[in-house]
């Protein structure tokens, strides 16, 4: 059952990203970027860990995805045109990508001691509830600060966005509809 | 037949599917000719790396490696936010996503 619901959303996932690369068109992307992401929420589930796959589908399916299709429907963008690439990206880029991932999975398949997942397999050994636990007095115990401090980074981004994002040069000279 | 239905996954598996994750995102940062596409390609590489930190955290029974997606994620959102401010805020100077055509930091 692990290994079918893996296989099924592993290849959603590798489909989405490549399909990322093929579309042409910028609303495709985004629409195969969340094909990954909600995939990729699945095999969280998969690891045992429930809050981020919630927090997969919220934060990135759910938000990021919409600000991004958002943008894209905003600034009306057309097709891209792939006349004007730089040669250096697909002489050089390709084959030290390549490289990257041969050296990366090498790494990988020689690494001794890696387990095997198991369905529902939580980081206590226990039901699904007692990792949510676990998390939970950690975030709020331990790492109060960070988290805290992650808030105001959010509210300072938020802020920014706005800034940016005005009518206006940001001159501080203001347009007449402020 | 019933034990191919029990078959557990390494987790290796898992990691080599983090890698190919980031890879196609590095793939994507390279050959997009979008500003917004070349930042979904940083997406997909932040989303590879968090799929490898979930994975040792099951691994070694660590919430820590959770933790550290929790965080990876705020950031992200902040990011994104941010970003894509800065995209419409080029968009309106440049009239043009192309990131052949913006290639000056100033106008």
């Amino acid at each position: 059952m692990h290994l079918i619901l893996f296989a099924v959303f592993a290849g959603l996932c590798l489909v989405g990203a490549i399909n990322l690369l093929l579309q042409s068109h910028p609303i495709n992307s985004a629409l195969s970027l969340i094909v990954v992401m909600t995939s990729l929420a699945v095999l969280y589930l998969l690891l045992g860990a429930e809050f981020l796959a919630i927090a997969q589908v919220i934060v990135y399916a759910g938000a990021i995805m919409v600000l991004f299709t958002f943008v894209v429907m905003l600034l009306n963008a057309g097709r891209e045109d792939r006349t004007l690439g730089s040669r250096a990206a697909s002489r050089v880029g390709f084959p030290a990508v390549a490289v990257i991932l041969a050296l990366i999975a090498t790494v990988i398949l020689h690494t001794q001691g890696l387990g095997t997942a198991r369905l529902s397999d939580g980081l206590s050994n226990t039901a699904g509830a007692a990792n949510l636990e676990v998390l939970g007095s950690v975030l709020f115990t331990k790492l109060l600060l960070p988290f805290e401090v992650t808030s105001v980074l959010i509210l300072i981004a938020i802020l920014g966005a706005v800034a940016l994002a005005r009518h206006g040069d940001g001159n501080g000279e203001r347009t007449d509809d402020e | 037949m019933s034990s191919f239905f029990a078959q557990e996954v390494p987790l290796t598996w898992y990691l080599l599917l983090s890698a190919a994750l980031f890879s196609l995102g590095v793939i994507g940062f390279l050959i997009k000719r979008n500003l917004i596409t070349v930042f979904m390609s940083i997406e997909l590489m932040l989303n590879g790396v968090n799929l490898s930190f979930v994975t040792f955290a099951q691994q070694w029974h660590a919430v820590k490696g959770q933790i550290f997606v929790f965080f990876v994620m705020m950031v992200a959102a902040a990011e994104a936010a941010v970003g894509l401010a800065i995209i419409i805020a080029v968009f309106r100077a440049r009239a043009t996503l192309a990131v052949d055509r913006i290639d000056l930091m100033k106008l």
